[in-house]
């Protein structure tokens, strides 16, 4: 495999975009994307696409051809992958394998999803397609319900408690704020996340990240072409991906990720790195929980100690280890396809030191954890500043 | 969600009756059943068991936002159970206020109505859970 360099990012502004469909948005993501790489169309050699539920949010199939036709990117090849809300981090990841293998040279990838023209409970239905159909939606459960499930045992076994929670959302708000590509740029309290309408107890909704439009795409290039496009090329230097059983019922443990612990410590290993050369990260907080998991999964914190960690303020853009410097799907939105390549847009600009208001200092490497379902599939990026 | 008879009669055993499997090799429990054993795999010698709908509560949740189908039966509680026989199970927990759950509780297996597709269509049963006191 030959190295990997990320040389274009472009993204939309993630919330609910009205007069926006699905194709405008990753066309418009796809083009930011081309214009930041100084590449043009004519170049690329192929793309994958993620997205998890356009047949049932928006009735179409068959996306890969549909973008190659509306980016004017005919007759090259794009490719659909799904890994519900890992969908994004998937392409990544195919794009990142064919463009190491030789195979292709300029490859583009993309996430995208349209999820705002549905109602919230077509919404909720097309999403839970991301579970256990028959062993857990059957029977009454939701996505948030699963992770409620999480969130009582982690409780229970490490003590931690609905405050600990609501702190990870007001972090978020707090980095999100910083940022025009979010979805809310409003601040909250954790006042304000404890009395906001119950979901699935102990989760409100202000620890649920929101339903979201938008896309985001990346153009990749052999390494040592990468200068030719770029002054600033992002190198990658690791790609993994794990999976574990599709339901929480058959699962080794509840507290935690078993497919994130697996998928970053692969990852540590293959770019010769620990947890603590990360200087910072953009982690997969669906739900609050998610996030206090996923710290501790990454090794970043010993498991148990993640939410009195957030709450502590160790995660917040000054803190030890700045997580979701974008504000995280909580507050920058989560358009389930596109929030792993948005992850991997965002880390660019920190480590170009393009990030504005939210630029963590000095930032070189980064690390990116999405994860599809309950855990069920999680897929790690590790990238660095050349 | 509105699904055919099929899909639903073919469930009918795991549902109505709690016909999970285990893996003689390695003495591991499964419900749902599994057609091969992921630690075994093609080692494994997989043989149907049959479930008391006896456990104890793992992990418990109260569900306020439903899904669709669901609207009429919220706020509901839903469980992760250890059964006694060795599977943890999903399931809600019925004829229950909210003093009464917690983790560890004992429960027992109780059939019931799980959601119905429409007023012209199937009406979908199964297994639920209650507390013994």
């Amino acid at each position: 495999m030959r190295d990997v360099a990320i040389i274009g990012v472009g993204m939309t502004k993630f919330g609910e975009h009205w007069d926006k469909g699905f194709r405008e948005l990753v066309v418009e993501a796809g083009i930011k994307a081309l214009e930041d790489g100084n590449v043009h169309g004519d170049k690329i050699d192929a793309g994958f696409v993620g997205t998890m539920a356009s047949g049932k949010l928006i009735g179409q199939e068959h996306i890969g051809a549909l973008i190659a036709d509306f980016m004017g990117l005919t007759p090259i090849p794009i490719t659909r992958v799904e890994g519900a809300c890992a969908s994004g981090s998937l392409a990544l990841r195919q794009g990142i394998m064919a463009v190491g293998s030789g195979e292709y040279n300029l490859v583009v990838v993309g996430g995208v999803e349209k999820m705002t023209d549905l109602g919230t409970t077509g919404v909720t239905t097309a999403l839970g397609g991301a579970g256990d159909q028959e062993w857990e939606l059957f029977f009454g459960a939701t996505f948030p319900a699963l992770y409620a499930l999480m969130a009582k045992r982690h409780m229970i076994d490490y003590g931690t408690t609905e405050e600990m929670l609501a702190s990870v959302a007001v972090k978020n708000h707090e980095n999100g704020f910083k940022n025009p590509y979010a979805q809310f740029r409003k601040k909250i309290t954790i006042d304000d996340v404890l009395k906001s309408k119950m979901v699935a107890d102990p989760l409100k909704i202000l620890d649920c990240s929101p339903i979201s439009d938008g896309a985001a795409a990346l153009v990749l290039a052999p390494m040592e072409e990468a200068y030719s496009y770029t002054k600033k090329p992002v190198k990658v230097l690791a790609s993994t991906q794990a999976s574990d059983t599709i339901a929480l019922n058959s699962r080794e443990t509840l507290t935690g990720v078993k497919s994130a612990q697996i998928a970053s410590q692969q990852a540590y290993k293959k770019a010769k790195i620990t947890p603590k050369d990360i200087n910072l990260a953009e982690v997969h907080d669906c739900f609050t929980i998610a996030e206090i998991m996923a710290i501790e999964d990454l090794g970043f914190f010993k498991k148990g100690e993640g939410g009195i960690a957030s709450f502590e303020g160790k995660t917040a853009l000054n803190g030890e280890i700045p997580i979701n410097t974008s504000g995280g799907l909580k507050s920058c939105g989560h358009p389930v396809g596109a929030t792993g390549i948005k992850q991997l847009v965002e880390l660019s600009w920190q480590l170009r030191n393009e990030a504005g208001e939210r630029q963590v200092k000095d930032a070189s490497t980064g690390l990116a954890h999405n994860v599809g379902g309950s855990g069920a599939t999680t897929v790690v990026h590790i990238v660095k500043r050349d | 969600m509105k699904s055919s008879i099929s899909l639903t009669w073919r469930r009918i055993p795991e549902r109505y009756r709690l016909e999970g499997n285990e893996c003689l090799s390695c003495k591991s429990s499964f419900f749902p059943p599994r057609a091969v054993c992921p630690k075994c795999r093609r080692k494994g010698k997989l043989s149907p068991k049959r479930y008391s709908g006896k456990g104890k509560i793992y992990s418990y949740t109260r569900i306020h936002v439903p899904p669709d189908g669901f609207e009429t039966q919220a706020p509901y509680f839903l469980a992760l159970i250890d059964l006694a026989e060795g599977a943890r199970i999903l399931g809600q927990i019925v004829d229950c206020q909210e003093n009464d759950i917690s983790e560890g509780a004992n429960v027992e297996s109780v059939f019931r109505m799980i959601q119905k597709d429409d007023p012209e269509g199937l009406i979908h049963y199964g297994f639920k859970f209650r507390i013994v006191k």
